[in-house]
C-alpha cells in the first residue's frame, strides 16, 4: 500500500483557468464582485422568510395573545371568539416535558456507551450508524410507529399525552445520542487519565470528571432537541386525540398541543379559530426561541468559562 | 511479570483477582446500563421497521407491483396505487433543492470567506434561528401570507411561457388559490436551507488555509480561490449535504399539506395542486380504515425506506472524503 503514491490532493488552483482573462483584468475584478454580491444576497435572501414569519406571526398573534390566552380554555366551538390556548400550552409543556425526562438521560447514556465504551468497536459504530439513520426518519413516520405501537393495542385509552411524549422522545434520542457524543469526545484525555491515577474506577471517572466537563455542551444540545420537539405536529395528531379543556394527567386522557391547534386553525374555515391559531403560533415560537436563546446563554457560558480557567 | 519479586511484604494486595475491591460491581452495572441505552437506537429502529411492514402487508397484497408503480390514488373506488405521491414528493424535494442548495452554498461562503470573524457567529445563530421555527408555523406563514402572492406570480409566469415547448407543459393551469407543488416547494426549501447550510459551512471551514493562501498569494481574486480551492476541496462534503437535504425535504410533511393542495394524481404541472406521500398520510390517516390505513402506513415504509438508503448514500459519501482527506 505504502507503494502507491497518494493521491493528488483536489487539485489547487488552476492556472488555466485562474488567468484564463488574463488581458481582462477588468473583467476578472468584475467577476468577483459579482460574485461576492451574489453570496452576500444570499444570506440576505435567507433573513426574508424568518423576518417575514416572525413580523406575521406577531402582527396576526398579539391581537389576541396575552396573560387571558395563556390561561383560558379553548372554546368548544370553533364559530366561538374569545377563550385561549391554557390546555395546548400545558399539554405542549406536559407532553414535551415528558419527552425530555425519556429521551436526555437515555441518549445521554447512550453517548457515554459509544464515547466511554464501545468507541470504534463493531458494535458501537453499528448503533453510531442507527442513530444517524433514525434522525433522518421522518416524524410522520415516528407518529405511525407510536400509533401502532402504542395506540392500537389499547384503543380509545391509547389516546394520550404519554403516546405524544413516546413519538417525541423517539423524534429526540438519536439527537441528543450525537450531539452529546460530539461534547464527550471533546473532553480531554489527560482529564480521565488523571482521575485514573488517583485510582477512580471508571464509573466514578465519568460521574466525577467527564460529565461535569461536558454538563454544559450536553444540557445546550438538549435544549436545542426540546425546542425542536416542542414544535412538532405530525408525530403527534394521530396519538393523542384532542381536547378543548385543560388535561394536566399525561397518562389519562386525550391531550392537545399549541402545534395540533395551529394546525386545526389552519385548515378552519372560520375566523375565530383562525385567529386563535395565530395566538397559538406566536407563543409556540416564543417558546421555542426562549428554549433555543437557553441554549445559547448556556453555550456561550461554557465557553467563557473554559476560555477563563483555561 | 517479574517485577513482582521486588514488591515489599506490605505490598497492597493486586486489585485484580480474589476479593473485588469496591466498585467493581458499580463499574459492570453502569457498562451495561449505558450499553443497554445504546442499544435502544437498534431497538426502536427495528420495531418500527417490522410494526410498520407489518401493518402495511395488506396493501402491498392487494396492489402488488402496482403500489407504487400505478398512478391510481382513487380511495374512493378502493383504489391505492401511489405513483403520483412518490414523484409528487420527488418533484417537490427537487424544487427545494434547486431553491436551497443554491442559497445555502452562498450562506456557508458568506461566512466562512466573506464576513468579519466578529460577525460570523451571530449570522450563523440568525441562520439556526431558521431552523428553530417549527413546520406548522412556516406552513401557516405560507398558507395565509404567501399563497396569494404567489399565484399572481404563477398565473403572470403561465401566461408569459405558454405555447414554449417545455416550460409551457410544465407551468400551466396555475392553481388560482396557489396551493401547488412549487409553493410547497418553496417552503420546503426555507426549512431545509438551514442543515445543509450547517454541514457546507462546516466542510468549506477544513478547508487547508495554506491552499486558500497560495491561490490568493498567486494574484487570484476571492472568487477564483474559491472556485479553485474551496469548491475542488468540499465538492464530496457539499454533495453529502446536498443528500441529507433531499432526505429532510422528502419528510417533511406538516407545512407541505397545508400548502400543496391535495390533488394525489401524476402531472407535470408543477403550479398546479398536488400530493406528497407525507402530506396524505396527514390529510387521511385520521380517518382511513383497512387497505386505505394499510397503504398509508405503506407510504411511510416507502418514507422510511427512502431515510435508510439516504443514510447510507450520505455516510458513503462521506466516508470516501474522509479517506482521501487522510491521504493527502
Amino acid at each position: 500500500m505504502t507503494t502507491v503514491a497518494p493521491r493528488a490532493p483536489a487539485t489547487p488552483a488552476r492556472p488555466d483557468s485562474i488567468y484564463r482573462s488574463r488581458d481582462g483584468h477588468r473583467s476578472r475584478k468584475a467577476r468577483n464582485t459579482v460574485a461576492t454580491s451574489l453570496i452576500s444576497a444570499s444570506f440576505v435572501l435567507a433573513l426574508v422568510p424568518l423576518v417575514g414569519v416572525v413580523v406575521f406571526i406577531v402582527q396576526k398573534g398579539s391581537g389576541v395573545f396575552g396573560w387571558h390566552f395563556l390561561t383560558t380554555d379553548i372554546p368548544f366551538s370553533d364559530r366561538d371568539f374569545g377563550g385561549g390556548m391554557k390546555p395546548a400550552v400545558v399539554g405542549t409543556l406536559l407532553i414535551t416535558g415528558a419527552a425530555t425526562v425519556m429521551a436526555v438521560p437515555l441518549g445521554v447514556l447512550g453517548a457515554i456507551y459509544l464515547n466511554e465504551y464501545g468507541k470504534q468497536g463493531p458494535l458501537a459504530r453499528l448503533i453510531r450508524f442507527l442513530a444517524e439513520i433514525m434522525t433522518g426518519v421522518p416524524s410522520i413516520v415516528m407518529g405511525l410507529f407510536i400509533y401502532l405501537l402504542w395506540v392500537l393495542p389499547r384503543k380509545q385509552n391509547g389516546l394520550s399525552g404519554f403516546a405524544g411524549a413516546l413519538a417525541l422522545g423517539c423524534l429526540m434520542l438519536p439527537i441528543v445520542i450525537r450531539t452529546s457524543e460530539e461534547i464527550l469526545r471533546v473532553v480531554p484525555e489527560e482529564l480521565r487519565e488523571g482521575s485514573y491515577a488517583l485510582g477512580s474506577r471508571k464509573v466514578r471517572t465519568i460521574r466525577t470528571v467527564v460529565l461535569p466537563h461536558a454538563a454544559p455542551g450536553i444540557v445546550s444540545g438538549a435544549l436545542l432537541a426540546v425546542a425542536r420537539a416542542a414544535g412538532e405536529t405530525a408525530p403527534l395528531l394521530f396519538v393523542i386525540g384532542i381536547v378543548t379543556s385543560t388535561n394536566t394527567s399525561i397518562f389519562n386522557g386525550p391531550n392537545t398541543t399549541l402545534s395540533q391547534q395551529i394546525f386545526r386553525g389552519a385548515t378552519s374555515p372560520f375566523v375565530a379559530a383562525q385567529e386563535r391559531a395565530y395566538g397559538a403560533a406566536l407563543t409556540l415560537v416564543l417558546l421555542v426561541f426562549i428554549f433555543t436563546a437557553l441554549a445559547r446563554i448556556v453555550t456561550s457560558l461554557y465557553a467563557r468559562r473554559s476560555s477563563a480557567g483555561g | 511479570m517479574a517485577v513482582t519479586d521486588t514488591i515489599p511484604e506490605q505490598a497492597p494486595r493486586p486489585l485484580v483477582g480474589g476479593d473485588r475491591p469496591p466498585g467493581a460491581l458499580a463499574d459492570r452495572v453502569f457498562r451495561a446500563l449505558a450499553l443497554g441505552a445504546g442499544l435502544l437506537v437498534l431497538v426502536i429502529l427495528g420495531l418500527i421497521i417490522y410494526e410498520m411492514t407489518n401493518q402495511s402487508l395488506p396493501w402491498f397484497r392487494a396492489e402488488g407491483f402496482n403500489a407504487i408503480f400505478s398512478d391510481n390514488w382513487v380511495p374512493s373506488a378502493g383504489h391505492y396505487g401511489a405513483l403520483g405521491l412518490v414523484v409528487g414528493t420527488l418533484v417537490v424535494g427537487a424544487i427545494a433543492l434547486l431553491i436551497a442548495v443554491p442559497v445555502s452554498v452562498g450562506i456557508a461562503l458568506f461566512v466562512t470567506e466573506v464576513a468579519h470573524r466578529r460577525v460570523r457567529r451571530p449570522i450563523v445563530y440568525t441562520i439556526d434561528l431558521l431552523a428553530a421555527i417549527p413546520s406548522v408555523v412556516f406552513g401557516l406563514w405560507a398558507l395565509r401570507a404567501l399563497e396569494t402572492p404567489l399565484a399572481n406570480v404563477y398565473s403572470s409566469v403561465s401566461d408569459a411561457l405558454s405555447g414554449v415547448p417545455i416550460l409551457g407543459a410544465l407551468t400551466a393551469n396555475p392553481n388560482p388559490s396557489g396551493a401547488s407543488y412549487m409553493t410547497a416547494g418553496i417552503v420546503v426549501a426555507i426549512m431545509i436551507t438551514p442543515i445543509i447550510t450547517a454541514i457546507t459551512r462546516e466542510v468549506y471551514a477544513t478547508c487547508p488555509p495554506a491552499q486558500k493562501e497560495a491561490a490568493l498569494a498567486l494574484g487570484a481574486t476571492r472568487w477564483e480561490m474559491i472556485r479553485g480551492s474551496v469548491f475542488p476541496h468540499s465538492r464530496s462534503g457539499v454533495t453529502a449535504a446536498v443528500i441529507i437535504g433531499f432526505g429532510r425535504a422528502v419528510g417533511e410533511t406538516i407545512a407541505v399539506a397545508l400548502v400543496i393542495g391535495s390533488s394525489p394524481r401524476l402531472t407535470e404541472q408543477i403550479f398546479g395542486p398536488g400530493d406528497t406521500m407525507a402530506s396524505v398520510i396527514v390529510n387521511s390517516f385520521g380517518e382511513a380504515t383497512g387497505t386505505e390505513r394499510a397503504a398509508l402506513i405503506g407510504l411511510g415504509v416507502v418514507l422510511l425506506a427512502v431515510t435508510v438508503v439516504i443514510g447510507v448514500l450520505a455516510r458513503t459519501v462521506l466516508a470516501g472524503r474522509q479517506r482521501r482527506l487522510g491521504v493527502a
